[in-house]
This record gives C-alpha cells, structure tokens and sequence, in this order.
C-alpha cells in the first residue's frame, strides 16, 4: 500500500491505494465518486476522462499516486444543484441516451470550452473524437457543445 | 484489465532514477505520461516489479529553439508542442505531425520520451526523429551518451535503451524557413495508429532541383524507416508529375510491410506509395 494525496472536486484526501491502482478505480472504489465511468480500461473510450489541473486525462491511463498534489475534478464537481449550462444543453438536444459515457463527453466539453472558448465546430469534433458514444451518433452531442460554447465566452470575456 | 502489482517510485534526480533503474535488474520500467505503458499493464503485456516515475525531476519538459535546431526534453508532451507557436515556424513538419497523435486527452498526457522508448512501428515521434536526423541523449549508470535516432530503433517496440537507462532529450536540427516539406498518415479512425505514414522534407538548389531529399516512412516496417532509395530517385532533379511517379514506383518495390489483421502487406504498400505521391504534390506549395 502507498498513499495517494491530491484534492478531489475541492477537498482534500489523502488513500491508501496499491501502487496499480488507476486513479478512476481510486476516484471510484475508494472515494466513492461513481460518476466517473470505466469503460474499456486501456484508454480508448473516453469514459473516465477527468479533469487533473484543469486538462482533460483518462483516469484508466494514470495511477492514483501519479495525481499526488494534482487537482482533479469529476463530473461531480462542475455542477451544483442546478445543471451547468453544458448539461442543459446535453438533456436539450438529447445529447445522451443510455448515458454510460455523458460524464466523459461533459468533463471532455467542458475542459475544452474552458481553455478554447472559440473552439470551431471542426476543433470540437476533433476533440470529441476521443470519446466514444454507441447510442447517439455523435450528431446531438456536437450541437450542445456548440450550443453551450456562448456561456463559456462570455464567462472569459466578463 | 486491471494491471498487475508492482512497487512504484518517485525520484527527484535523474541520478536517483538511474539508480533505481540499475539495482531492479531488467525488472523496472519507466513512466511518465504512461500513455502508452498504462495500456500494455493493463492487457498485461508488460509486468514490471518496480515503475519509476519521472515526474519529480526538473527540466525535462523545456522545448529550446536555437539556431542549432529544436531540443525537445523527453517529458514533453504532445499538448505543449501543439501549444509552442514557435514550431509552427521553426519545425513545421513536428508540428503537423503531432497533430496525428492520439486524442485530446492523451495529448494532455502522453511524452515525447515515452513515444521514442515505447518505439512503436506506427507512431509519429518515432517516424519524425528517424526522418530528421535527429541525435537522442540517453543518461544510464555509466553516464550520459548520445545516439543518432536512425540507430536507436531496433525492432518493434525494441530500442538501444538499456536496463538502467533514461532518455531525456531530443535534439532536431535545424530548419531553414524555405524547406518543402509534407506528413501525410492514414488510420482507418482518426487518432488510430497509422496503418501507413510518410514524412518527407528536402531543399531545392539555385535551379530548383531537390537536394537533400529525406523521405521517411512509418507502418510500413519493424521501425520507422527512411527510404534511401527513394530519396535517390529525387535528388538532383526537379520536381514534376513524372518524377513523383517515379519516386511513388520506387517506395513500392522498396518496402516490405507486414500484414496483420489491420492491412494486408499490398495495401500498406499501396497506401505508401499513395501517401507519398499526395505528399509530394503537397511540398510543392509549402515552404517560401
């Protein structure tokens, strides 16, 4: 056993974790934070991206101990009682179905939006590419990306 | 899918790092981004008893231009070439093709060291550094040596590195502003791995014939590969329809590719030769 210290959506923790540990199976199993997806577990599908000092990662790709002293967000922590306007935009355009791999298209997006308010529709589709979705198409969840981007640019305008 | 147990360490000097390389005998393996080593832990393909971790030592992750090149230390990582403006000038054909690397995500992550060590036959870096001539520093127990790239790759997944060694930097040398150059890759979804890669750079002479021709090619061999004969086919001439053709002929007849469940060894070959034509006729435009 070793320990893993890092903040977790604003708090501070501080696991005993094995070595092999990947962070999504510590962020899941030990913290308790199920919105973190694990789908493929080697890095193809998207579905546990977090966000670890702002960029989006693959949490199957890094061990826990390697988020020592990092900060990470999960879909857990973007949002409030209230849905971010990015998850609005999602249940708007029916950008989800089964919603199995939502929370990786949402911390993906939002990494995204956050860094690169102007991102281009073809910047978003590229960045997108990275995540799989089996039930949508892909079609609705660009059109909430795109439909979400104007609350991200008047946030870094303001 | 999950990986198998090991002991995991931290260093703070590469000194340390070494060390802890040396004494586990072979049985030790360096991470970084692990983009590329998580992946084989987690199908087991790897199943080292110690990872040592370089993420506590300082100053590998500078990207340094000069007027002897670009220096690119190993822990850099595909988000922050993408980031460095200057390459787009200073090394074009770097820059266009990290652009092909994985996703997003793994571009946050993954390092440039971790590329040319885990020294797949399809990767970019691989194919970038073999083309350009580039001169990678290695630091092992014995000290810090030096090695041409050309030399460094001897398999699939195979390189020079040995048991205690850690490569820490890359050196690209220099690019005059009116090179002609292309990167043309094709993978059957964006952010695959290519099944077949060209990329190419050459000068022309006072009378616009190609010099210097440097044609390199990825997924088509154990290793990325320059195609010499190719290159001699182009130099000293100017660069026509015929001329491509002949060049997009010769990459043909050269290369063996291996057939595997993704492509059958005449379609890589296919592709090559195609790729190379495309990136030729794109040179053309490029460069001032």
């Amino acid at each position: 056993m070793t320990k893993a210290k890092f903040e977790i959506n604003g708090q501070a923790v501080d696991v005993d974790v094995e070595p092999r540990t990947t962070l999504a199976d510590c962020i899941r199993d030990n913290l308790s934070q199920t919105g973190t997806h694990v789908g493929c577990e080697h890095g193809v599908c998207g579905a546990c991206t977090v966000l670890v000092n702002g960029e989006a990662v693959r949490s199957c790709l890094m061990l826990a101990v390697q988020a020592n002293g990092d900060q990470v967000v999960t879909v857990e922590g973007l949002s409030g009682d209230e849905l971010t306007p990015l998850q609005a935009a999602f249940r708007k355009h029916h950008a989800l179905q089964c919603g199995f791999c939502t929370p990786g298209f949402i911390t993906t997006a939002h990494a995204l939006l956050t860094n690169e308010p102007d991102a281009s529709e073809e910047r978003i589709r590229d960045v997108l590419s990275g995540n799989l979705c089996r039930c949508t198409g892909y079609v609705p969840i660009v059109e909430a990306v795109l439909e979400a981007r104007s609350h991200y640019a008047s946030k870094a305008t303001s | 899918m999950k990986p198998p147990a090991f002991e995991y360490a931290a260093p703070e000097t590469i000194e340390e790092a070494v060390k802890l390389l040396a004494a586990a005998g072979g049985n030790a393996k360096v991470i970084s981004g692990g983009q590329s080593l998580m992946p084989m832990l987690a199908f087991r393909l790897a199943a080292p008893e110690l990872l040592v971790d370089l993420r506590g030592l300082k100053g590998l992750n500078e990207i340094a231009i000069g007027d002897d090149g670009v220096r690119i230390g190993a822990r850099v990582r595909w988000c922050d070439i993408e980031a460095d403006r200057r390459l787009k000038q200073r090394h074009p054909l770097l820059a266009k093709a990290v652009t092909h690397v994985a996703h997003y995500q793994v571009r946050n992550r993954g390092t440039v060291g971790g590329s040319l060590a885990h020294a797949d036959p399809s990767a970019e870096m691989p194919g970038i550094v073999v083309t350009c001539d580039a001169v990678l520093t290695i630091v092992g127990e014995a000290g810090k040596r030096t090695e041409r790239a050309t030399d460094f790759f001897t398999g699939p997944l195979q390189t020079t590195l040995g048991p205690d060694e850690i490569l820490t930097e890359v050196s690209l040398p220099a690019w005059p502003a009116e090179r002609r150059w292309a990167f043309m890759e094709f993978a059957r979804r964006k952010g695959d791995f290519a099944l077949a890669g060209v990329a190419l750079f050459y000068d022309l002479d006072g009378s616009g014939r190609v010099v210097n021709a440097h044609i390199g090619a990825i997924g088509v061999a154990d290793r990325p590969i320059r195609l010499t004969a190719v290159e001699a086919v182009l130099n000293g001439s100017s660069l026509n329809d015929d001329l491509i053709a002949a060049a997009a002929a010769k990459a043909r007849e050269t290369v063996e590719p291996p057939s595997d469940i993704h492509a059958p060894a005449a379609y890589r070959r296919s592709l090559l030769a195609t790729l190379l034509e495309r990136g030729l006729r794109q040179s053309m435009t490029r460069g001032s």
